[in-house]
Protein backbone atom coordinates (compact mmCIF):
# COMPACT_ATOMS: atom_id res chain seq x y z
CA UNK A 1 0.00 0.00 0.00
CA UNK A 2 1.50 3.18 -0.85
CA UNK A 3 -0.21 6.69 0.28
CA UNK A 4 0.50 10.15 -1.27
CA UNK A 5 -1.02 12.88 1.04
CA UNK A 6 -1.43 16.43 0.97
CA UNK A 7 1.26 16.69 -1.67
CA UNK A 8 2.31 20.10 -2.05
CA UNK A 9 5.46 20.68 -5.10
CA UNK A 10 6.38 23.98 -6.10
CA UNK A 11 9.10 24.67 -8.87
CA UNK A 12 11.70 27.99 -8.77
CA UNK A 13 9.40 29.14 -5.63
CA UNK A 14 10.10 32.81 -5.20
CA UNK A 15 11.04 33.58 -8.73
CA UNK A 16 9.17 34.99 -11.34
CA UNK A 17 9.06 31.78 -13.07
CA UNK A 18 7.59 29.77 -9.60
CA UNK A 19 4.96 27.10 -11.01
CA UNK A 20 2.74 25.07 -8.26
CA UNK A 21 2.43 21.52 -9.67
CA UNK A 22 0.68 19.93 -6.76
CA UNK A 23 -1.84 21.35 -4.82
CA UNK A 24 -3.00 19.09 -2.31
CA UNK A 25 -2.46 15.85 -4.41
CA UNK A 26 -3.75 12.58 -2.79
CA UNK A 27 -3.31 9.16 -4.70
CA UNK A 28 -3.50 5.80 -2.74
CA UNK A 29 -2.11 2.56 -4.42
CA UNK A 30 -3.20 -0.71 -3.09
CA UNK A 31 -1.29 -4.11 -2.74
CA UNK A 32 -0.72 -5.81 -5.90
CA UNK A 33 -2.25 -3.00 -8.14
CA UNK A 34 -0.60 -2.43 -11.48
CA UNK A 35 -0.87 0.83 -12.38
CA UNK A 36 -0.19 2.98 -16.07
CA UNK A 37 -0.20 6.43 -15.88
CA UNK A 38 -0.55 8.97 -18.43
CA UNK A 39 -0.68 12.26 -19.55
CA UNK A 40 1.02 15.10 -21.59
CA UNK A 41 4.38 16.53 -20.97
CA UNK A 42 4.42 19.04 -17.27
CA UNK A 43 1.25 17.19 -16.21
CA UNK A 44 3.24 16.00 -13.23
CA UNK A 45 4.11 12.55 -13.88
CA UNK A 46 7.45 12.12 -13.42
CA UNK A 47 7.42 14.53 -10.60
CA UNK A 48 5.10 12.10 -8.68
CA UNK A 49 7.27 9.20 -9.08
CA UNK A 50 10.25 11.47 -7.92
CA UNK A 51 8.37 12.17 -5.36
CA UNK A 52 7.33 8.52 -4.15
CA UNK A 53 11.01 7.99 -4.63
CA UNK A 54 12.23 11.02 -2.96
CA UNK A 55 14.60 12.39 -5.78
CA UNK A 56 12.85 15.80 -5.05
CA UNK A 57 11.91 17.43 -2.39
CA UNK A 58 8.47 18.34 -1.24
CA UNK A 59 6.94 21.52 0.48
CA UNK A 60 4.29 20.08 1.99
CA UNK A 61 2.44 16.31 2.72
CA UNK A 62 3.72 12.51 3.26
CA UNK A 63 4.32 9.79 1.46
CA UNK A 64 3.63 6.20 3.32
CA UNK A 65 4.14 2.56 2.80
CA UNK A 66 2.48 0.33 4.21
CA UNK A 67 1.56 2.54 6.77
CA UNK A 68 5.36 3.30 7.49
CA UNK A 69 5.98 7.46 6.58
CA UNK A 70 9.29 7.44 4.68
CA UNK A 71 8.99 11.28 3.75
CA UNK A 72 12.01 12.03 5.59
CA UNK A 73 13.83 9.34 3.92
CA UNK A 74 16.29 10.26 1.83
CA UNK A 75 16.25 8.49 -1.85
CA UNK A 76 18.64 5.64 -1.59
CA UNK A 77 17.23 4.59 1.75
CA UNK A 78 13.52 4.33 -0.11
CA UNK A 79 15.28 2.05 -2.66
CA UNK A 80 15.59 -0.36 -0.48
CA UNK A 81 12.22 -1.60 -1.02
CA UNK A 82 12.23 0.11 -4.53
CA UNK A 83 13.08 -0.54 -7.66
CA UNK A 84 12.75 1.58 -10.71
CA UNK A 85 13.57 1.12 -14.44
CA UNK A 86 14.30 4.46 -16.49
CA UNK A 87 13.87 5.47 -19.54
CA UNK A 88 17.22 5.83 -20.79
CA UNK A 89 18.32 2.21 -20.48
CA UNK A 90 22.35 3.69 -19.62
CA UNK A 91 20.60 4.52 -16.05
CA UNK A 92 19.89 0.60 -14.97
CA UNK A 93 23.04 -0.80 -15.58
CA UNK A 94 26.80 -0.03 -15.44
CA UNK A 95 28.52 -0.11 -18.92
CA UNK A 96 31.82 -1.09 -18.05
CA UNK A 97 31.09 -4.07 -16.18
CA UNK A 98 30.26 -7.18 -17.38
CA UNK A 99 26.53 -9.00 -17.37
CA UNK A 100 27.64 -11.27 -14.01
CA UNK A 101 28.86 -8.07 -12.20
CA UNK A 102 25.79 -6.43 -13.23
CA UNK A 103 23.32 -9.02 -11.86
CA UNK A 104 25.56 -9.34 -8.40
CA UNK A 105 25.10 -6.20 -7.67
CA UNK A 106 21.55 -6.42 -7.91
CA UNK A 107 21.45 -9.60 -6.05
CA UNK A 108 22.75 -8.24 -3.30
CA UNK A 109 20.56 -5.47 -2.86
CA UNK A 110 19.33 -4.62 0.98
CA UNK A 111 22.38 -7.13 2.35
CA UNK A 112 26.19 -5.44 2.90
CA UNK A 113 28.00 -4.66 0.71
CA UNK A 114 31.51 -5.52 2.17
CA UNK A 115 34.31 -7.60 1.49
CA UNK A 116 33.46 -10.62 0.51
CA UNK A 117 33.91 -11.53 -2.92
CA UNK A 118 31.66 -9.45 -5.64
CA UNK A 119 30.34 -12.63 -7.44
CA UNK A 120 28.53 -15.26 -5.76
CA UNK A 121 29.74 -18.63 -8.41
CA UNK A 122 27.14 -20.73 -6.77
CA UNK A 123 24.27 -18.35 -8.38
CA UNK A 124 25.41 -17.77 -11.87
CA UNK A 125 23.45 -21.23 -13.43
CA UNK A 126 20.58 -19.06 -11.74
CA UNK A 127 21.53 -15.50 -13.41
CA UNK A 128 22.10 -17.78 -16.89
CA UNK A 129 18.19 -19.23 -16.46
CA UNK A 130 16.84 -16.06 -15.87
CA UNK A 131 18.62 -14.40 -18.72
CA UNK A 132 18.03 -17.62 -21.26
CA UNK A 133 14.21 -16.98 -20.36
CA UNK A 134 14.36 -13.97 -21.72
CA UNK A 135 15.13 -15.33 -25.44
CA UNK A 136 17.83 -12.51 -26.25
CA UNK A 137 20.84 -14.92 -26.05
CA UNK A 138 22.39 -12.52 -23.36
CA UNK A 139 23.04 -16.03 -21.55
CA UNK A 140 25.93 -16.55 -24.00
CA UNK A 141 27.37 -12.77 -23.27
CA UNK A 142 27.32 -13.07 -19.94
CA UNK A 143 31.20 -11.97 -19.21
CA UNK A 144 30.88 -9.01 -21.45
CA UNK A 145 30.71 -5.20 -20.66
CA UNK A 146 27.27 -4.30 -20.34
CA UNK A 147 28.08 -1.09 -22.32
CA UNK A 148 28.59 -2.98 -25.82
CA UNK A 149 25.00 -4.36 -25.11
CA UNK A 150 21.90 -2.83 -27.68
CA UNK A 151 19.29 -0.84 -25.66
CA UNK A 152 16.92 -2.75 -25.87
CA UNK A 153 19.43 -5.58 -23.98
CA UNK A 154 20.18 -3.10 -21.60
CA UNK A 155 16.92 -2.45 -21.00
CA UNK A 156 16.05 -6.13 -20.39
CA UNK A 157 18.64 -6.17 -18.20
CA UNK A 158 17.67 -3.32 -16.11
CA UNK A 159 14.61 -4.55 -15.76
CA UNK A 160 15.93 -7.99 -14.45
CA UNK A 161 18.38 -6.21 -11.95
CA UNK A 162 15.40 -4.38 -10.81
CA UNK A 163 12.99 -7.07 -9.91
CA UNK A 164 15.78 -9.55 -9.01
CA UNK A 165 15.29 -8.95 -5.05
CA UNK A 166 12.36 -8.79 -3.66
CA UNK A 167 11.11 -5.13 -3.23
CA UNK A 168 7.40 -3.66 -2.59
CA UNK A 169 7.00 -1.00 -5.67
CA UNK A 170 8.41 -1.20 -9.00
CA UNK A 171 8.61 1.97 -10.43
CA UNK A 172 8.69 2.14 -14.53
CA UNK A 173 9.37 5.73 -16.02
CA UNK A 174 8.52 5.29 -19.70
CA UNK A 175 11.27 2.71 -19.80
CA UNK A 176 10.04 1.28 -23.24
CA UNK A 177 9.99 5.01 -24.66
CA UNK A 178 13.62 5.10 -25.95
CA UNK A 179 13.42 1.85 -27.44
CA UNK A 180 12.08 0.57 -31.50
CA UNK A 181 8.68 -0.79 -31.45
CA UNK A 182 9.61 -4.13 -31.68
CA UNK A 183 11.74 -3.87 -28.75
CA UNK A 184 9.16 -2.24 -26.44
CA UNK A 185 6.62 -4.28 -27.37
CA UNK A 186 9.20 -7.19 -26.58
CA UNK A 187 10.03 -5.38 -22.86
CA UNK A 188 6.82 -4.88 -22.28
CA UNK A 189 5.43 -8.71 -22.25
CA UNK A 190 8.94 -8.71 -20.18
CA UNK A 191 7.52 -5.93 -17.72
CA UNK A 192 3.92 -7.41 -17.62
CA UNK A 193 5.23 -11.16 -17.04
CA UNK A 194 7.91 -10.52 -14.46
CA UNK A 195 4.95 -8.36 -12.45
CA UNK A 196 2.57 -10.71 -12.98
CA UNK A 197 4.42 -13.66 -11.85
CA UNK A 198 6.60 -11.70 -8.71
CA UNK A 199 3.15 -9.99 -8.08
CA UNK A 200 4.55 -6.72 -7.54
CA UNK A 201 2.74 -3.60 -7.22
CA UNK A 202 3.84 -1.65 -10.32
CA UNK A 203 3.26 1.92 -11.24
CA UNK A 204 4.36 2.45 -14.87
CA UNK A 205 4.28 6.27 -16.43
CA UNK A 206 4.04 5.59 -19.89
CA UNK A 207 3.28 7.90 -23.14
CA UNK A 208 2.12 4.87 -25.43
CA UNK A 209 -1.43 5.28 -24.96
CA UNK A 210 -2.05 1.14 -26.14
CA UNK A 211 0.60 -0.24 -23.67
CA UNK A 212 -1.75 1.78 -20.81
CA UNK A 213 -4.74 0.55 -22.17
CA UNK A 214 -4.00 -3.03 -22.26
CA UNK A 215 -1.12 -3.96 -19.44
CA UNK A 216 -2.32 -3.45 -15.99
CA UNK A 217 -5.43 -3.35 -13.52
CA UNK A 218 -5.76 0.44 -13.20
CA UNK A 219 -4.97 3.43 -15.32
CA UNK A 220 -4.56 6.82 -14.18
CA UNK A 221 -4.33 10.12 -16.36
CA UNK A 222 -2.93 13.27 -15.19
CA UNK A 223 -3.28 16.84 -16.03
CA UNK A 224 -1.75 20.09 -14.51
CA UNK A 225 -0.82 18.40 -11.44
CA UNK A 226 -4.04 16.24 -10.69
CA UNK A 227 -5.59 13.63 -11.22
CA UNK A 228 -8.33 13.80 -13.92
CA UNK A 229 -8.99 9.99 -14.72
CA UNK A 230 -8.85 6.87 -12.33
CA UNK A 231 -10.18 3.87 -14.14
CA UNK A 232 -9.67 0.31 -12.22
CA UNK A 233 -11.25 -3.27 -12.07
CA UNK A 234 -14.28 -3.76 -15.09
CA UNK A 235 -13.93 -0.02 -15.85
CA UNK A 236 -10.69 -0.01 -16.74
CA UNK A 237 -10.97 -3.22 -19.08
CA UNK A 238 -13.73 -1.63 -21.24
CA UNK A 239 -11.14 1.14 -21.94
CA UNK A 240 -10.19 2.00 -25.32
CA UNK A 241 -7.54 4.08 -26.80
CA UNK A 242 -9.82 6.52 -28.68
CA UNK A 243 -11.58 7.22 -25.64
CA UNK A 244 -8.04 8.79 -23.93
CA UNK A 245 -7.20 10.53 -26.96
CA UNK A 246 -10.37 11.62 -27.11
CA UNK A 247 -10.12 12.83 -23.32
CA UNK A 248 -6.35 14.37 -24.16
CA UNK A 249 -7.94 16.57 -27.36
CA UNK A 250 -10.69 17.90 -24.92
CA UNK A 251 -7.99 19.07 -22.15
CA UNK A 252 -5.70 20.32 -25.05
CA UNK A 253 -8.22 22.59 -26.56
CA UNK A 254 -9.31 23.79 -22.56
CA UNK A 255 -5.99 24.98 -22.38
CA UNK A 256 -5.98 27.02 -25.73
CA UNK A 257 -3.29 24.64 -28.01
CA UNK B 1 72.75 0.19 -15.43
CA UNK B 2 72.51 2.75 -12.62
CA UNK B 3 70.18 4.74 -15.15
CA UNK B 4 67.74 1.37 -15.29
CA UNK B 5 67.74 1.04 -11.65
CA UNK B 6 66.58 4.40 -10.82
CA UNK B 7 64.15 4.38 -13.52
CA UNK B 8 62.71 0.74 -12.36
CA UNK B 9 63.09 2.11 -8.41
CA UNK B 10 61.25 5.71 -8.98
CA UNK B 11 58.62 4.36 -11.88
CA UNK B 12 57.65 1.77 -9.70
CA UNK B 13 57.28 4.25 -6.14
CA UNK B 14 55.43 6.40 -8.51
CA UNK B 15 52.97 3.46 -10.06
CA UNK B 16 51.69 3.24 -6.11
CA UNK B 17 50.86 6.46 -6.84
CA UNK B 18 49.52 5.96 -9.96
CA UNK B 19 47.10 3.25 -8.62
CA UNK B 20 45.59 6.23 -6.27
CA UNK B 21 45.01 8.53 -9.10
CA UNK B 22 43.44 5.17 -11.33
CA UNK B 23 41.03 5.19 -8.27
CA UNK B 24 40.18 8.70 -8.85
CA UNK B 25 40.61 9.56 -12.42
CA UNK B 26 39.36 5.86 -14.03
CA UNK B 27 36.93 4.62 -11.47
CA UNK B 28 35.54 7.58 -9.83
CA UNK B 29 35.92 9.90 -12.69
CA UNK B 30 36.91 12.25 -9.83
CA UNK B 31 40.03 14.59 -10.91
CA UNK B 32 41.51 14.92 -7.83
CA UNK B 33 43.99 17.41 -6.93
CA UNK B 34 44.43 16.53 -3.67
CA UNK B 35 47.10 14.22 -4.67
CA UNK B 36 49.81 17.45 -5.03
CA UNK B 37 49.20 17.49 -0.92
CA UNK B 38 49.03 14.11 -0.20
CA UNK B 39 52.07 12.98 -1.91
CA UNK B 40 54.36 15.40 0.27
CA UNK B 41 52.24 14.77 3.35
CA UNK B 42 53.51 11.20 3.21
CA UNK B 43 56.97 12.42 2.39
CA UNK B 44 57.08 14.90 5.29
CA UNK B 45 55.95 12.14 7.74
CA UNK B 46 58.44 9.88 6.64
CA UNK B 47 61.30 12.46 7.08
CA UNK B 48 59.55 13.72 10.70
CA UNK B 49 59.36 9.86 12.23
CA UNK B 50 62.97 8.86 10.58
CA UNK B 51 64.78 11.85 11.35
CA UNK B 52 63.71 10.79 15.03
CA UNK B 53 64.74 7.08 14.46
CA UNK B 54 61.20 5.71 14.62
CA UNK B 55 60.79 2.58 12.79
CA UNK B 56 60.55 3.16 9.04
CA UNK B 57 57.95 0.56 8.28
CA UNK B 58 55.75 2.41 10.91
CA UNK B 59 56.22 5.73 8.88
CA UNK B 60 54.56 3.71 5.86
CA UNK B 61 51.59 2.67 7.76
CA UNK B 62 50.94 5.72 9.59
CA UNK B 63 51.28 7.75 6.10
CA UNK B 64 48.81 5.21 4.67
CA UNK B 65 46.12 6.08 7.62
CA UNK B 66 47.04 10.00 7.44
CA UNK B 67 46.42 9.81 3.91
CA UNK B 68 43.34 8.01 4.39
CA UNK B 69 41.73 10.80 6.84
CA UNK B 70 42.78 13.26 3.85
CA UNK B 71 40.86 11.35 1.41
CA UNK B 72 37.69 11.36 3.46
CA UNK B 73 38.15 15.57 4.01
CA UNK B 74 38.25 15.74 0.34
CA UNK B 75 35.09 13.13 0.02
CA UNK B 76 33.49 15.16 2.63
CA UNK B 77 33.99 18.70 1.09
CA UNK B 78 32.67 17.74 -1.97
CA UNK B 79 29.72 15.32 -1.14
CA UNK B 80 28.26 16.77 1.92
CA UNK B 81 29.26 20.55 1.41
CA UNK B 82 28.57 20.17 -2.29
CA UNK B 83 31.86 22.04 -3.59
CA UNK B 84 33.09 21.05 -7.35
CA UNK B 85 35.14 17.90 -7.36
CA UNK B 86 38.38 20.51 -8.90
CA UNK B 87 37.96 22.98 -6.44
CA UNK B 88 37.56 20.61 -3.34
CA UNK B 89 41.10 18.87 -4.21
CA UNK B 90 42.17 22.56 -4.83
CA UNK B 91 41.79 23.48 -0.94
CA UNK B 92 42.81 20.11 0.41
CA UNK B 93 46.09 20.56 -2.28
CA UNK B 94 46.61 24.10 -0.34
CA UNK B 95 45.44 23.43 3.28
CA UNK B 96 47.79 20.13 3.16
CA UNK B 97 50.72 22.35 2.18
CA UNK B 98 50.94 23.74 5.55
CA UNK B 99 49.86 20.69 7.24
CA UNK B 100 53.38 19.02 5.69
CA UNK B 101 55.69 21.70 6.06
CA UNK B 102 54.38 21.50 10.09
CA UNK B 103 54.93 17.91 10.15
CA UNK B 104 58.46 18.24 9.25
CA UNK B 105 58.87 21.32 10.77
CA UNK B 106 60.37 22.57 7.72
CA UNK B 107 60.48 23.44 4.20
CA UNK B 108 63.48 20.95 3.11
CA UNK B 109 64.29 17.65 5.90
CA UNK B 110 67.05 15.22 4.81
CA UNK B 111 67.45 11.56 6.45
CA UNK B 112 70.94 10.51 5.35
CA UNK B 113 72.45 8.37 7.43
CA UNK B 114 69.31 7.44 9.38
CA UNK B 115 67.55 3.84 9.09
CA UNK B 116 64.82 3.57 6.24
CA UNK B 117 62.87 0.21 4.62
CA UNK B 118 65.60 -0.06 2.18
CA UNK B 119 68.72 0.58 4.39
CA UNK B 120 68.40 -1.30 7.32
CA UNK B 121 70.36 -4.25 9.74
CA UNK B 122 67.97 -6.61 8.49
CA UNK B 123 67.80 -5.28 4.98
CA UNK B 124 71.64 -5.13 4.53
CA UNK B 125 72.43 -8.75 5.83
CA UNK B 126 69.61 -10.33 3.66
CA UNK B 127 71.36 -8.02 0.39
CA UNK B 128 74.84 -8.36 1.23
CA UNK B 129 78.13 -8.41 -1.29
CA UNK B 130 77.13 -8.02 -5.23
CA UNK B 131 73.15 -8.07 -4.14
CA UNK B 132 73.29 -4.75 -2.32
CA UNK B 133 72.91 -2.40 -5.39
CA UNK B 134 69.58 -4.18 -5.99
CA UNK B 135 67.91 -4.26 -2.50
CA UNK B 136 65.93 -1.11 -3.08
CA UNK B 137 64.18 -1.95 -6.89
CA UNK B 138 63.43 -5.59 -5.30
CA UNK B 139 61.70 -4.23 -1.73
CA UNK B 140 59.73 -1.71 -4.12
CA UNK B 141 59.08 -3.67 -6.51
CA UNK B 142 57.49 -6.47 -3.33
CA UNK B 143 55.42 -3.09 -1.70
CA UNK B 144 53.99 -2.12 -5.22
CA UNK B 145 53.10 -5.57 -6.01
CA UNK B 146 51.61 -6.07 -2.77
CA UNK B 147 49.59 -2.61 -3.57
CA UNK B 148 48.41 -3.77 -6.98
CA UNK B 149 47.26 -6.85 -5.56
CA UNK B 150 45.30 -5.67 -2.91
CA UNK B 151 43.58 -3.11 -5.32
CA UNK B 152 42.67 -5.89 -7.52
CA UNK B 153 41.60 -8.23 -4.64
CA UNK B 154 39.26 -4.87 -3.41
CA UNK B 155 37.99 -4.00 -6.56
CA UNK B 156 36.83 -7.82 -6.61
CA UNK B 157 34.70 -7.39 -3.37
CA UNK B 158 31.42 -6.26 -2.84
CA UNK B 159 32.48 -2.94 -1.51
CA UNK B 160 34.59 -2.56 -4.76
CA UNK B 161 31.73 -3.24 -7.28
CA UNK B 162 29.67 -0.49 -5.88
CA UNK B 163 33.19 1.64 -5.84
CA UNK B 164 33.36 0.62 -9.59
CA UNK B 165 29.51 1.41 -10.20
CA UNK B 166 29.86 5.02 -8.86
CA UNK B 167 31.80 6.06 -11.07
CA UNK B 168 29.89 4.11 -13.67
CA UNK B 169 26.35 5.48 -13.30
CA UNK B 170 25.50 6.77 -10.05
CA UNK B 171 22.10 6.02 -10.59
CA UNK B 172 22.66 1.94 -9.64
CA UNK B 173 24.09 3.05 -6.36
CA UNK B 174 20.98 4.72 -5.82
CA UNK B 175 18.81 2.07 -6.93
CA UNK B 176 20.74 -0.54 -4.67
CA UNK B 177 19.88 1.49 -1.53
CA UNK B 178 23.05 3.04 -1.06
CA UNK B 179 24.41 6.23 -0.33
CA UNK B 180 26.51 7.14 -3.44
CA UNK B 181 28.71 9.76 -1.55
CA UNK B 182 29.74 7.48 1.20
CA UNK B 183 30.96 5.25 -1.52
CA UNK B 184 32.99 8.30 -3.32
CA UNK B 185 34.39 9.05 0.10
CA UNK B 186 35.60 5.56 0.26
CA UNK B 187 37.33 5.74 -3.00
CA UNK B 188 38.90 9.17 -2.12
CA UNK B 189 39.85 8.05 0.70
CA UNK B 190 41.67 4.71 -0.50
CA UNK B 191 43.27 6.71 -3.47
CA UNK B 192 44.72 9.58 -0.95
CA UNK B 193 46.33 6.40 1.72
CA UNK B 194 48.13 4.67 -1.96
CA UNK B 195 49.11 8.46 -2.79
CA UNK B 196 50.71 9.19 0.89
CA UNK B 197 52.19 6.12 0.79
CA UNK B 198 53.99 6.30 -2.00
CA UNK B 199 54.98 9.50 -1.22
CA UNK B 200 56.26 8.01 2.14
CA UNK B 201 58.63 5.50 0.22
CA UNK B 202 59.68 8.19 -2.27
CA UNK B 203 61.23 10.36 0.64
CA UNK B 204 62.46 6.72 2.14
CA UNK B 205 64.76 6.13 -1.14
CA UNK B 206 65.45 10.04 -2.00
CA UNK B 207 66.32 10.50 1.55
CA UNK B 208 64.77 13.63 1.77
CA UNK B 209 61.79 15.71 2.34
CA UNK B 210 61.18 18.81 0.54
CA UNK B 211 57.86 21.02 0.11
CA UNK B 212 58.35 21.51 -3.50
CA UNK B 213 57.66 17.90 -4.00
CA UNK B 214 54.03 18.12 -4.39
CA UNK B 215 53.51 20.18 -7.53
CA UNK B 216 53.03 17.99 -10.46
CA UNK B 217 52.31 14.89 -8.74
CA UNK B 218 49.19 14.09 -10.00
CA UNK B 219 49.97 14.59 -13.56
CA UNK B 220 52.93 11.99 -12.94
CA UNK B 221 50.11 10.02 -12.11
CA UNK B 222 47.56 10.86 -14.59
CA UNK B 223 50.32 10.14 -17.17
CA UNK B 224 51.30 6.62 -15.96
CA UNK B 225 47.45 5.48 -15.99
CA UNK B 226 47.00 6.85 -19.32
CA UNK B 227 50.03 5.74 -20.90
CA UNK B 228 49.52 2.34 -19.05
CA UNK B 229 45.83 2.27 -20.66
CA UNK B 230 45.76 3.17 -23.85
CA UNK B 231 49.03 1.29 -24.33
CA UNK B 232 47.25 -2.38 -22.76
CA UNK B 233 43.86 -1.84 -23.37
CA UNK B 234 44.08 -4.59 -26.24
CA UNK B 235 45.72 -7.16 -23.79
CA UNK B 236 42.16 -8.43 -22.61
CA UNK B 237 43.65 -10.66 -19.65
CA UNK B 238 46.25 -8.07 -18.55
CA UNK B 239 44.74 -6.34 -15.30
CA UNK B 240 44.31 -2.49 -15.51
CA UNK B 241 46.21 -2.04 -12.21
CA UNK B 242 49.46 -3.96 -14.14
CA UNK B 243 48.93 -1.37 -17.01
CA UNK B 244 49.11 1.41 -14.77
CA UNK B 245 51.99 0.31 -12.74
CA UNK B 246 54.18 -0.57 -16.46
CA UNK B 247 52.76 3.03 -17.43
CA UNK B 248 54.43 4.81 -14.55
CA UNK B 249 57.67 2.91 -15.31
CA UNK B 250 57.43 3.91 -18.54
CA UNK B 251 56.95 7.59 -17.95
CA UNK B 252 59.67 7.87 -15.60
CA UNK B 253 61.73 6.55 -18.30
CA UNK B 254 60.70 8.88 -20.76
CA UNK B 255 61.71 11.80 -18.05
CA UNK B 256 64.76 9.86 -17.42
CA UNK B 257 65.88 9.91 -21.25
CA UNK B 258 65.06 14.11 -21.16
CA UNK B 259 67.29 14.57 -18.59
CA UNK B 260 70.02 12.06 -20.29
CA UNK B 261 69.48 14.19 -23.15
CA UNK B 262 70.50 16.88 -21.89
CA UNK B 263 68.35 18.83 -20.20
CA UNK B 264 69.07 20.37 -17.04
CA UNK B 265 67.55 18.83 -14.27
CA UNK B 266 65.75 21.94 -12.99
CA UNK B 267 63.42 22.01 -15.95
CA UNK B 268 62.28 18.59 -14.86
CA UNK B 269 58.54 20.51 -14.59
CA UNK B 270 58.43 21.95 -17.82
CA UNK B 271 59.38 17.89 -19.06
CA UNK B 272 56.66 16.24 -17.11
CA UNK B 273 54.07 18.89 -18.49
CA UNK B 274 54.84 18.75 -22.20
CA UNK B 275 55.24 15.03 -22.03
CA UNK B 276 52.01 15.06 -20.39
CA UNK B 277 50.43 16.95 -23.25
CA UNK B 278 51.90 15.08 -25.94
CA UNK B 279 50.40 11.61 -24.63
CA UNK B 280 47.29 13.45 -24.00
CA UNK B 281 47.41 13.97 -28.00
CA UNK B 282 48.67 11.15 -29.18
CA UNK B 283 46.22 8.77 -26.96
CA UNK B 284 43.38 10.92 -27.68
CA UNK B 285 42.09 10.07 -24.43
CA UNK B 286 39.40 12.94 -24.17
CA UNK B 287 38.20 11.87 -27.35
CA UNK B 288 37.38 8.60 -27.21
CA UNK B 289 35.69 9.31 -23.84
CA UNK B 290 32.89 11.76 -25.64
CA UNK B 291 32.24 9.28 -28.28
CA UNK B 292 31.52 6.43 -25.80
CA UNK B 293 29.31 8.78 -24.30
CA UNK B 294 27.10 9.11 -27.17
CA UNK B 295 27.44 5.40 -27.42
CA UNK B 296 26.48 5.16 -23.91
CA UNK B 297 22.66 6.95 -24.71
CA UNK B 298 22.61 5.46 -27.95
CA UNK B 299 22.81 1.94 -26.42
CA UNK B 300 25.66 1.11 -28.63
CA UNK B 301 23.47 0.02 -31.17
CA UNK B 302 23.06 2.63 -34.28
CA UNK B 303 19.00 0.67 -35.45
CA UNK B 304 17.62 2.11 -32.54
CA UNK B 305 17.96 5.84 -33.29
CA UNK B 306 16.83 5.11 -36.95
CA UNK B 307 13.46 3.71 -36.44
CA UNK B 308 12.58 5.66 -33.61
CA UNK B 309 10.36 7.98 -35.92
CA UNK B 310 8.87 5.14 -37.89
CA UNK B 311 7.42 4.10 -34.14
CA UNK B 312 6.77 7.26 -33.24
CA UNK B 313 2.72 6.37 -33.90
CA UNK B 314 3.08 3.98 -31.23
CA UNK B 315 3.62 6.96 -28.36
CA UNK B 316 7.29 6.58 -28.72
CA UNK B 317 8.72 10.21 -27.49
CA UNK B 318 11.29 11.90 -28.57
CA UNK B 319 14.23 13.58 -26.97
CA UNK B 320 12.89 16.63 -26.74
CA UNK B 321 9.80 16.41 -24.62
CA UNK B 322 12.03 14.38 -21.62
CA UNK B 323 13.73 17.89 -21.68
CA UNK B 324 10.82 19.77 -20.98
CA UNK B 325 9.73 17.74 -18.11
CA UNK B 326 13.15 17.12 -16.51
CA UNK B 327 14.04 20.68 -16.77
CA UNK B 328 11.78 21.81 -14.17
CA UNK B 329 13.05 19.99 -11.06
CA UNK B 330 16.80 21.00 -11.92
CA UNK B 331 16.23 24.53 -12.03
Amino acid sequence: MLELKHIDKTYNAGTVNEHELFHDFNLSIGEGEFVSVVGSNGSGKTSMLNVICGSIDIEKGSVLINGTDITNQKDFQRHRRIGRVFQDPAKGTCPSMNIVENLSIADNKGRRFGLSRGINRQRIDFYRETLAALGLGLENKMDIPVGSLSGGQRQALALIMATLTPIEFLILDEHTAALDPKTAELIMELTDRIVKEKKITTIMVTHNLRYAVSYGSRMLMMHQGNIILDKSGEEKEKLQVDDILNLFNEISIEVGN
Amino acid sequence: MSLFLSVLEQGMIYAIMGLGVYITYKILDFPDLTVDGSFPLGASIAAAMISRDMNPLLAVFVSFFAGAIVGICTGVIHVKFKVRDLLAGIIMMTALYTVHIRTSGRANLPIYGKATIFDNAIVNRVFSGALAPYATVVIIFIITMLSKYLLDWYLSTKSGFMLRAVGDNETIVTSTGLDKGMIKIIGLSISNALVTMSGCIYAQQQRFYDASMGPGTVVIGLASVIIGLSLFKKISFMRVTSSVVIGSILYKACVALAIKAGLPSTDLKMITAILFLVILIVTMDRKKKRISADQYFDGGDGKTGGNLPAGAAGGDQPAGNEAAEGGAPNA
